[in-house]
Protein backbone atom coordinates (compact mmCIF):
# COMPACT_ATOMS: atom_id res chain seq x y z
CA UNK A 1 0.00 0.00 0.00
CA UNK A 2 1.36 3.31 -0.99
CA UNK A 3 1.32 6.48 1.39
CA UNK A 4 1.33 8.81 -0.70
CA UNK A 5 2.07 9.79 -4.71
CA UNK A 6 3.60 12.35 -6.50
CA UNK A 7 3.09 12.74 -10.49
CA UNK A 8 5.11 15.30 -12.26
CA UNK A 9 4.42 16.48 -15.38
CA UNK A 10 5.09 19.10 -17.60
CA UNK A 11 1.80 19.26 -19.29
CA UNK A 12 -1.67 19.37 -18.45
CA UNK A 13 -2.99 16.05 -19.94
CA UNK A 14 0.42 14.44 -20.09
CA UNK A 15 -1.89 12.69 -16.58
CA UNK A 16 -4.81 11.95 -18.98
CA UNK A 17 -3.44 9.44 -21.32
CA UNK A 18 -0.72 7.08 -19.88
CA UNK A 19 -1.51 7.03 -16.40
CA UNK A 20 -5.45 8.59 -15.01
CA UNK A 21 -6.10 4.83 -14.53
CA UNK A 22 -3.04 4.50 -12.25
CA UNK A 23 -4.00 7.89 -10.23
CA UNK A 24 -7.93 7.08 -9.65
CA UNK A 25 -6.54 3.31 -8.20
CA UNK A 26 -4.56 4.99 -6.28
CA UNK A 27 -6.93 7.87 -5.10
CA UNK A 28 -10.39 5.91 -5.06
CA UNK A 29 -7.95 3.44 -2.53
CA UNK A 30 -7.80 6.39 -0.19
CA UNK A 31 -3.99 6.96 -1.08
CA UNK A 32 -3.23 11.12 -1.37
CA UNK A 33 -1.73 12.27 -4.94
CA UNK A 34 -0.05 15.40 -5.66
CA UNK A 35 0.35 16.64 -9.10
CA UNK A 36 3.06 18.78 -9.59
CA UNK A 37 2.41 19.80 -13.29
CA UNK A 38 5.00 22.28 -14.54
CA UNK A 39 3.29 24.90 -17.24
CA UNK A 40 -0.29 25.04 -18.80
CA UNK A 41 0.28 23.43 -22.06
CA UNK A 42 0.94 27.46 -23.24
CA UNK A 43 2.12 26.09 -26.73
CA UNK A 44 -0.20 23.88 -27.40
CA UNK A 45 -1.28 23.44 -31.13
CA UNK A 46 -4.80 22.46 -30.54
CA UNK A 47 -7.09 25.20 -30.36
CA UNK A 48 -10.34 23.31 -29.90
CA UNK A 49 -12.43 21.96 -32.57
CA UNK A 50 -14.54 23.97 -33.46
CA UNK A 51 -11.78 26.46 -32.52
CA UNK A 52 -12.52 28.27 -29.36
CA UNK A 53 -9.24 29.45 -28.11
CA UNK A 54 -6.18 31.18 -29.27
CA UNK A 55 -2.26 31.55 -28.07
CA UNK A 56 -3.23 34.06 -25.41
CA UNK A 57 -6.47 32.50 -24.11
CA UNK A 58 -5.08 28.46 -24.05
CA UNK A 59 -3.54 28.79 -20.76
CA UNK A 60 -6.37 29.80 -18.80
CA UNK A 61 -8.70 27.42 -20.56
CA UNK A 62 -6.15 24.46 -20.08
CA UNK A 63 -6.17 25.23 -16.53
CA UNK A 64 -9.53 25.12 -15.88
CA UNK A 65 -9.41 21.75 -17.57
CA UNK A 66 -6.62 20.34 -15.80
CA UNK A 67 -8.32 21.88 -12.05
CA UNK A 68 -11.45 19.49 -13.79
CA UNK A 69 -9.29 16.76 -14.48
CA UNK A 70 -7.86 16.36 -11.43
CA UNK A 71 -11.23 16.70 -9.70
CA UNK A 72 -12.44 13.70 -11.74
CA UNK A 73 -9.35 11.61 -10.54
CA UNK A 74 -9.07 12.98 -6.84
CA UNK A 75 -6.10 14.76 -6.94
CA UNK A 76 -6.69 17.31 -4.01
CA UNK A 77 -3.24 18.36 -3.84
CA UNK A 78 -2.37 20.03 -8.04
CA UNK A 79 1.09 22.55 -7.93
CA UNK A 80 1.10 24.42 -10.76
CA UNK A 81 4.71 25.10 -11.32
CA UNK A 82 4.13 28.15 -13.63
CA UNK A 83 6.79 27.38 -15.87
CA UNK A 84 6.45 27.59 -19.61
CA UNK A 85 5.72 25.20 -22.32
CA UNK A 86 8.29 24.18 -24.67
CA UNK A 87 11.29 26.05 -22.19
CA UNK A 88 11.73 22.81 -19.25
CA UNK A 89 15.19 22.15 -20.66
CA UNK A 90 16.29 25.17 -21.27
CA UNK A 91 15.14 26.87 -18.03
CA UNK A 92 17.69 26.83 -14.40
CA UNK A 93 17.78 23.47 -14.06
CA UNK A 94 19.31 23.30 -10.35
CA UNK A 95 16.59 25.59 -9.40
CA UNK A 96 14.05 22.76 -11.08
CA UNK A 97 15.77 20.41 -8.94
CA UNK A 98 15.70 22.39 -6.14
CA UNK A 99 12.02 23.23 -6.75
CA UNK A 100 11.22 19.22 -7.20
CA UNK A 101 13.33 18.12 -4.18
CA UNK A 102 11.91 20.37 -1.37
CA UNK A 103 8.55 19.14 -2.56
CA UNK A 104 9.60 15.71 -1.88
CA UNK A 105 11.31 16.49 1.32
CA UNK A 106 7.55 18.15 2.54
CA UNK A 107 4.86 15.31 1.31
CA UNK A 108 7.66 12.39 0.79
CA UNK A 109 5.75 10.26 -1.37
CA UNK A 110 6.68 6.69 -1.27
CA UNK A 111 5.78 6.71 -4.97
CA UNK A 112 6.86 9.22 -7.52
CA UNK A 113 5.29 8.56 -11.15
CA UNK A 114 7.14 10.85 -14.38
CA UNK A 115 8.38 10.11 -17.48
CA UNK A 116 11.58 8.41 -18.26
CA UNK A 117 14.03 10.69 -19.23
CA UNK A 118 15.53 9.43 -22.72
CA UNK A 119 12.31 7.72 -23.62
CA UNK A 120 9.59 9.96 -23.56
CA UNK A 121 9.53 11.63 -27.08
CA UNK A 122 8.99 15.05 -26.15
CA UNK A 123 11.71 17.25 -24.91
CA UNK A 124 9.68 18.85 -21.80
CA UNK A 125 8.46 15.16 -20.88
CA UNK A 126 13.04 13.95 -21.06
CA UNK A 127 14.11 17.04 -19.20
CA UNK A 128 11.18 16.85 -16.47
CA UNK A 129 12.06 13.19 -15.67
CA UNK A 130 15.68 14.04 -15.81
CA UNK A 131 14.64 16.64 -12.92
CA UNK A 132 12.77 14.60 -10.88
CA UNK A 133 15.50 11.53 -10.78
CA UNK A 134 18.05 14.22 -10.31
CA UNK A 135 15.75 15.35 -7.20
CA UNK A 136 15.09 11.82 -6.39
CA UNK A 137 19.23 11.05 -5.88
CA UNK A 138 20.01 13.81 -3.63
CA UNK A 139 17.88 12.26 -0.93
CA UNK A 140 20.05 8.94 0.63
CA UNK A 141 19.37 6.07 -0.45
CA UNK A 142 17.18 4.46 1.90
CA UNK A 143 15.15 7.45 1.92
CA UNK A 144 14.86 7.96 -2.10
CA UNK A 145 10.93 6.99 -3.06
CA UNK A 146 10.77 4.36 -6.16
CA UNK A 147 10.01 6.03 -9.22
CA UNK A 148 8.02 4.45 -11.70
CA UNK A 149 8.36 5.94 -15.25
CA UNK A 150 6.67 6.79 -18.71
CA UNK A 151 7.88 5.84 -21.80
CA UNK A 152 6.82 5.85 -25.04
CA UNK A 153 9.76 6.52 -27.42
CA UNK A 154 10.21 4.30 -31.03
CA UNK A 155 11.71 1.45 -30.06
CA UNK A 156 12.10 2.46 -26.52
CA UNK A 157 11.85 -1.54 -25.17
CA UNK A 158 14.98 -2.69 -27.21
CA UNK A 159 16.95 -0.46 -24.96
CA UNK A 160 15.18 -0.40 -21.48
CA UNK A 161 13.73 -3.34 -21.44
CA UNK A 162 9.57 -4.58 -21.29
CA UNK A 163 7.84 -2.26 -18.32
CA UNK A 164 8.00 -3.88 -15.60
CA UNK A 165 4.74 -2.61 -13.80
CA UNK A 166 1.59 -3.56 -15.50
CA UNK A 167 -1.78 -2.12 -14.18
CA UNK A 168 -4.91 -3.08 -15.05
CA UNK A 169 -7.37 -0.26 -15.26
CA UNK A 170 -10.06 -1.88 -16.48
CA UNK A 171 -12.67 -1.19 -13.85
CA UNK A 172 -11.87 2.95 -14.50
CA UNK A 173 -11.80 2.98 -18.15
CA UNK A 174 -14.91 5.01 -18.35
CA UNK A 175 -13.28 7.44 -16.12
CA UNK A 176 -10.11 7.49 -17.70
CA UNK A 177 -12.04 8.54 -20.94
CA UNK A 178 -14.21 11.20 -18.62
CA UNK A 179 -10.45 12.62 -17.77
CA UNK A 180 -9.29 12.87 -21.37
CA UNK A 181 -12.26 14.30 -22.33
CA UNK A 182 -11.93 16.96 -19.47
CA UNK A 183 -8.70 18.20 -21.49
CA UNK A 184 -11.00 19.42 -24.17
CA UNK A 185 -9.21 22.36 -26.30
CA UNK A 186 -6.97 19.31 -27.06
CA UNK A 187 -8.70 16.44 -27.32
CA UNK A 188 -12.11 17.11 -28.77
CA UNK A 189 -10.79 16.18 -32.11
CA UNK A 190 -10.52 12.80 -31.19
CA UNK A 191 -12.12 12.28 -27.94
CA UNK A 192 -15.29 10.71 -30.29
CA UNK A 193 -13.24 8.95 -32.47
CA UNK A 194 -11.77 6.97 -29.17
CA UNK A 195 -14.78 6.09 -27.52
CA UNK A 196 -16.07 4.53 -31.13
CA UNK A 197 -12.90 2.45 -31.52
CA UNK A 198 -13.18 1.28 -27.60
CA UNK A 199 -17.19 0.37 -27.60
CA UNK A 200 -16.06 -0.94 -31.28
CA UNK A 201 -13.70 -3.40 -29.23
CA UNK A 202 -10.38 -1.60 -31.12
CA UNK A 203 -7.69 -3.53 -29.50
CA UNK A 204 -5.08 -0.97 -29.40
CA UNK A 205 -7.64 1.92 -27.51
CA UNK A 206 -8.87 -0.80 -25.67
CA UNK A 207 -5.42 -1.74 -24.26
CA UNK A 208 -4.49 2.26 -23.85
CA UNK A 209 -8.01 2.60 -21.51
CA UNK A 210 -7.66 -0.68 -19.83
CA UNK A 211 -3.40 -1.31 -18.89
CA UNK A 212 -1.47 1.33 -17.84
CA UNK A 213 2.41 0.40 -18.31
CA UNK A 214 5.20 1.70 -15.93
CA UNK A 215 9.37 0.93 -15.85
CA UNK A 216 10.79 1.08 -12.17
CA UNK A 217 13.39 3.82 -12.88
CA UNK A 218 17.09 2.01 -11.79
CA UNK A 219 17.90 5.54 -9.72
CA UNK A 220 21.27 3.97 -8.54
CA UNK A 221 22.88 1.34 -11.05
CA UNK B 1 -11.15 33.70 -34.01
CA UNK B 2 -12.72 34.35 -37.26
CA UNK B 3 -11.22 34.27 -40.96
CA UNK B 4 -8.86 37.33 -41.79
CA UNK B 5 -10.73 40.03 -43.22
CA UNK B 6 -8.09 41.23 -45.41
CA UNK B 7 -9.67 44.94 -46.25
CA UNK B 8 -9.65 44.99 -41.95
CA UNK B 9 -6.22 43.73 -41.26
CA UNK B 10 -4.65 46.24 -43.29
CA UNK B 11 -6.39 48.97 -41.82
CA UNK B 12 -5.55 47.65 -38.47
CA UNK B 13 -1.96 46.99 -39.51
CA UNK B 14 -1.34 50.44 -40.74
CA UNK B 15 -2.64 52.25 -37.33
CA UNK B 16 0.07 50.11 -35.97
CA UNK B 17 2.93 51.74 -37.90
CA UNK B 18 5.33 53.46 -35.89
CA UNK B 19 4.29 52.28 -32.98
CA UNK B 20 6.46 50.63 -30.16
CA UNK B 21 5.44 47.22 -30.81
CA UNK B 22 5.95 44.08 -28.72
CA UNK B 23 5.71 40.71 -31.26
CA UNK B 24 5.32 37.19 -30.31
CA UNK B 25 5.77 35.12 -33.83
CA UNK B 26 5.72 31.13 -33.78
CA UNK B 27 5.74 28.63 -36.32
CA UNK B 28 4.90 24.67 -35.34
CA UNK B 29 4.53 21.17 -36.81
CA UNK B 30 3.92 19.74 -33.31
CA UNK B 31 5.93 18.07 -31.16
CA UNK B 32 5.24 14.88 -32.40
CA UNK B 33 5.68 15.35 -35.58
CA UNK B 34 9.12 13.12 -35.68
CA UNK B 35 7.53 11.30 -33.48
CA UNK B 36 4.49 9.97 -35.86
CA UNK B 37 6.61 10.09 -39.06
CA UNK B 38 10.19 9.55 -37.94
CA UNK B 39 11.47 10.76 -41.90
CA UNK B 40 10.05 13.99 -40.82
CA UNK B 41 12.18 17.23 -40.24
CA UNK B 42 10.20 18.86 -37.62
CA UNK B 43 11.27 22.46 -37.53
CA UNK B 44 9.68 25.26 -35.50
CA UNK B 45 10.30 28.49 -33.51
CA UNK B 46 8.80 31.36 -31.55
CA UNK B 47 9.98 34.31 -30.39
CA UNK B 48 7.78 35.88 -28.10
CA UNK B 49 8.02 39.66 -26.78
CA UNK B 50 10.66 41.06 -29.04
CA UNK B 51 9.98 44.97 -29.55
CA UNK B 52 9.90 46.08 -32.94
CA UNK B 53 8.36 49.17 -34.90
CA UNK B 54 7.75 48.73 -38.49
CA UNK B 55 7.68 51.21 -41.43
CA UNK B 56 5.29 49.06 -43.14
CA UNK B 57 3.04 46.55 -43.20
CA UNK B 58 1.24 44.65 -45.53
CA UNK B 59 -1.18 41.67 -45.69
CA UNK B 60 -1.19 39.88 -49.13
CA UNK B 61 -2.50 36.87 -50.76
CA UNK B 62 -6.13 35.30 -51.52
CA UNK B 63 -5.72 33.46 -48.40
CA UNK B 64 -4.46 31.87 -46.61
CA UNK B 65 -2.67 35.37 -45.72
CA UNK B 66 0.64 36.44 -45.92
CA UNK B 67 1.67 39.53 -44.06
CA UNK B 68 5.61 41.04 -45.23
CA UNK B 69 6.85 44.07 -42.78
CA UNK B 70 9.79 46.32 -43.37
CA UNK B 71 11.32 47.66 -40.02
CA UNK B 72 14.46 50.52 -39.62
CA UNK B 73 17.40 47.50 -40.22
CA UNK B 74 15.05 44.69 -41.39
CA UNK B 75 12.23 42.38 -42.25
CA UNK B 76 9.57 40.24 -40.78
CA UNK B 77 7.96 37.99 -42.80
CA UNK B 78 4.39 35.66 -41.99
CA UNK B 79 2.98 33.08 -43.95
CA UNK B 80 0.29 30.54 -43.84
CA UNK B 81 -2.15 32.90 -42.09
CA UNK B 82 -6.16 31.99 -41.69
CA UNK B 83 -7.55 33.94 -38.46
CA UNK B 84 -7.31 36.70 -36.61
CA UNK B 85 -9.26 38.85 -33.73
CA UNK B 86 -8.06 41.98 -31.77
CA UNK B 87 -8.75 41.04 -28.34
CA UNK B 88 -9.97 43.08 -24.94
CA UNK B 89 -6.73 43.86 -24.73
CA UNK B 90 -5.97 45.71 -28.36
CA UNK B 91 -3.59 42.91 -29.32
CA UNK B 92 -3.71 41.99 -32.58
CA UNK B 93 -3.34 38.53 -32.95
CA UNK B 94 -2.97 36.20 -36.55
CA UNK B 95 -2.87 32.80 -36.62
CA UNK B 96 -2.93 29.65 -39.47
CA UNK B 97 -4.53 26.78 -38.54
CA UNK B 98 -4.57 23.44 -40.72
CA UNK B 99 -7.65 21.30 -41.52
CA UNK B 100 -8.12 19.96 -38.45
CA UNK B 101 -7.76 23.07 -36.88
CA UNK B 102 -4.54 23.28 -35.46
CA UNK B 103 -2.19 25.91 -35.03
CA UNK B 104 0.49 26.24 -37.67
CA UNK B 105 1.77 29.72 -37.29
CA UNK B 106 0.38 32.71 -35.00
CA UNK B 107 1.63 36.31 -35.37
CA UNK B 108 0.67 38.50 -32.69
CA UNK B 109 1.20 42.60 -32.05
CA UNK B 110 0.93 44.31 -29.03
CA UNK B 111 1.26 47.84 -27.68
CA UNK B 112 2.00 45.89 -24.18
CA UNK B 113 3.99 43.03 -23.44
CA UNK B 114 2.41 39.24 -23.96
CA UNK B 115 2.56 37.70 -20.33
CA UNK B 116 5.58 35.86 -19.96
Amino acid sequence: MERHILVVFPHPDDEAFGVAGTILSYTSAGTPVTYICLTLGEMGRNMGRPLFADRETLPEIRKKELLEACKLLGIKDLRPFGMRDKMIEFTDQQLLIQRLYNTIIEIKPSLIITFYPGYAVHPDHDATGAAVIQAVKRLPVEEQPVVHAVAFSEGCEAVIGEPDIIIDIKEFADKKLKVIEAHQSQTAGMIEAMKEHYENGDEEVKERLTKERFWTYPIEE
Amino acid sequence: MKPIDPQMAQKTLSDLKGKQLYVHLETTNGAYASHRNQSFLSAGTFIRNVQLTFLNGTIKGHGPYRIGMETELGYVYAEGLTDWKINKKGQVLFAGHDKDGKLAIAFQLSETPFPK
